[in-house]
């Protein structure tokens, strides 16, 4: 069960992510606890897997986008140095960027189950 | 009269496109309390939003990077829409090149990515929108110097908007016109005139402002006025009544008012007041009268006479307009002398059947058109009066109506001189009635024209004698050839003995005159027994015959050969 205070513990920027939300602590969690199913996640990885720099620069981007909304920092953060890296060159190596990333990702995952 | 933005009913739509889900929510939820909130995942979907929402969308939030159309994409679809290139744009996004992009195709602002705190975005939505709707209103003056009110266009273009927002709400279309406001000017002068247009519009402002009205100058003294719907306005009017007083020391207003009550939101908003103006205008004239609701009859009406006007050309054309004869006999013989006829114009509609003269005559006399009518009939005349002479080698003078407008009409020598020389008639056969109204009009003019016209040997009658107050100014000025008695006094003469002596003295007064006096509108033997014995000359009416058609007056002709 997600929490505002296991997010904040996470290094997630609860109070804007909640200011987002007009101050909506349910709409908030719901939405950051949402993001588990995305499935753009899984598109991200798949075009990881498969070297398609291209798809994996566009499922980033929109990856990046909604974790900033949420302000769940430390993916957010991950997220935009990898579309930073691939915005400069589809055909960059970002496989350190890409553990790293994976790893914030299920940390973040296990706080949603 | 003012701020409408503020009091309307309805929320205005705001389209968010963006294909995360995530974001979609976070903006909807800042948004739906003050807008309505639609969504759309790619920019195909919005372009068809855009197209199928009525009414329209207020703004589009608009991310950039979506499967299908992009933004840049939709952008670009939505400026070559004529109809949706006026709807802005703010288009969110992360990246900053993407935004000088995207203010080169017209965007109208920016949300950056993530999200600004909320009160940010409300405010910058609510800027660009009002933005928008003030653009396509401040295209055109706003306001009418002299009285502050709106002008026209502007007023349109308000209703307009506000319409878009309360089309439920039940409104009236009102329209006030000042009384023979030409005078106010002429006798008084333009300042005076000015004053007043200022202290009406202040009345209006100040009594509409209790209705939520709106209104505008729409015309040198016409006012029109946009409000919720009254019950009735007999109170409105009584209390601008009040206040006519105060608007001018020296001249007295009179304002007429016109209303389309409860408008047909399906019509366009100008037709609303054309609608109010045609009831306003009902009454122009009338004393008794300072209000008029416009009813679907009066629509029809105008409808009719719109149609009728369009189709005289047609009809002239077509010989649908037929010009009838009703004899004229001299009665101091002892039996009755056909002496002349009058020409009668009668309309065989293809369609309508027989349409009544006094379903278009006073029209064409209003607008003009009686003109081209009364050149057709000259010339049917002319060319009747030559055949006439032709079979029985006897000539039937035949007397036309010459309208005010004629007289005006610098060539009207020319054209019935042409018509004597081209049917090779004498200009006597064609005998030319007048009325007083042309002489009450512009008496100089009037004297003039009837010189030159007696001069090239014309015949002038003056028509419905009696009936008007300068009849016997007129008899001082200028030299008439025949008198001929208003039809009302005939019909009324054995009922009335006013009328009676009324007859009498008319006719003495020809007789003074020495001109022939014409009876009209005689209907039995016993008004002609009288009218003999008072010594009237000539008499015309159903006693004798109506009105008909050139080939049935021939047996007038043939009986007395």
């Amino acid at each position: 069960m997600l929490t505002v205070d296991a997010l904040k513990n996470y290094g997630a920027d609860t109070a804007t992510g909640l200011m987002r939300c007009m101050g909506n602590e349910a709409l908030y969690l719901r939405l950051a606890g949402s993001m588990m199913t995305e499935q753009g996640f899984n598109r991200f990885q798949a075009a990881y897997e498969a070297g398609d720099g291209e798809a994996a620069y566009s499922e980033i981007h929109a990856l990046k986008g909604a974790l900033g909304n949420l302000s769940i920092t430390p993916l957010y953060d991950k997220a935009c140095e990898i579309n930073e890296r691939l915005r400069a060159d589809k055909s960059a190596d970002y496989s350190e960027l890409m553990n790293e990333f994976t790893s914030l990702k299920e940390e973040f995952f296990k706080l949603c189950e | 009269m003012e701020h409408y933005r503020e009091t309307s009913g309805r929320k205005r739509r705001v389209l968010i496109v963006d294909d995360e889900r995530i974001n979609c929510e976070i903006l909807g939820n800042i948004l739906y309390e003050r807008y309505e909130v639609l969504y759309a995942s790619d920019g195909q979907e919005a372009y068809d939003i855009l197209e199928s929402t009525h009414p329209g969308i207020s703004l589009v939030l608009l991310d950039l990077r979506m499967p299908r159309m992009d933004g840049f994409g939709l952008i670009n679809k939505i400026r070559s829409n004529n109809r949706l290139r006026s709807i802005p744009v703010i288009v969110m996004t992360s990246e900053a090149d993407a935004e000088v992009k995207s203010i080169n195709l017209g965007a109208a602002d920016f949300i950056t990515k993530p999200y600004d705190m909320p009160e940010v975005i409300l405010a910058r939505c609510e800027r660009i929108i009002e933005l928008s709707e003030d653009k396509t209103i401040i295209s055109s003056a706003e306001k009418d110097q002299l009285t502050g009110l709106y002008s026209r266009d502007f007023f349109y273009e308000y209703i307009k908007q506000i319409e878009t927002y309360n089309r439920d709400i039940r409104m009236d279309a009102v329209v006030f016109n000042i009384d023979h406001f030409h005078l106010t000017n002429e006798m008084y002068g333009r300042k005076t005139g000015d004053n007043v247009l200022k202290g009406l519009a202040g009345v209006l402002m100040n009594i509409f402002e209790d209705v939520a009205g709106i209104g505008c100058r729409a015309e040198a003294d016409m006012f029109y006025v946009y409000c919720q719907h009254q019950f009735s306005y007999d109170n409105i009017m009584e209390r601008i009544q009040n206040n006519l007083p105060e608007l001018s020391e020296k001249a007295k207003i009179r304002v007429r008012m016109g209303v389309y009550p409860n408008v047909d939101k399906d019509i366009e908003v100008e037709s609303w007041f054309d609608r109010a103006k045609l009831a306003c205008d009902r009454i122009r004239g009338d004393y008794t009268k300072t209000m008029s609701t416009y009813s679907s009859e009066l629509y029809e009406r105008s409808v009719y006479h719109e149609e009728l006007i369009n189709e005289i050309d047609e009809a002239i054309q077509n010989k649908d307009l037929v010009v009838f004869y009703q004899p004229k006999f001299g009665i101091q013989g002892d039996k009755p002398v056909l002496r002349s006829a009058e020409a009668l114009i009668r309309w065989k509609h293809p369609k309508r059947g027989m349409i009544s003269p006094g379903d278009f005559i006073p029209l064409f006399e209003g607008n003009g058109l009686i003109q081209k009518l009364d050149n057709y009939v000259w010339e049917e005349a002319a060319h009747q009066i030559r055949k006439w002479r032709e079979k029985y080698g006897r000539a039937i003078p035949v007397s036309v109506n010459v309208s005010r407008i004629d007289i005006y009409d610098p060539a009207l020598e020319n054209k019935l001189l042409r018509l004597t020389e081209t049917y090779d008639i004498t200009a006597g056969e064609l005998m030319l009635e007048i009325t007083e109204s042309a002489y009450a009009d512009n008496a100089d003019t009037l004297v003039r024209v009837v010189d030159n016209l007696r001069n090239h040997g014309f015949k002038i009658e003056m028509d419905d004698f009696g009936s008007g107050y300068s009849s016997l100014n007129m008899l001082t000025t200028i030299t008439i050839d025949v008198i001929k008695i208003d039809m009302k006094f005939i019909r009324n003469m054995l009922k009335d003995e006013k009328s009676l002596r009324m007859v009498k003295l008319i006719i003495d007064i020809a007789k003074f005159l020495d001109v022939p006096i014409v009876a009209e509108g005689v209907e039995d033997e016993a008004q002609l027994k009288v009218l003999k014995k008072m010594g009237c000359d000539i008499i015309q009416g159903f006693y004798f015959s109506k009105p008909v058609p050139a080939d049935e007056f021939e047996k007038f002709i043939e009986e007395e050969i």
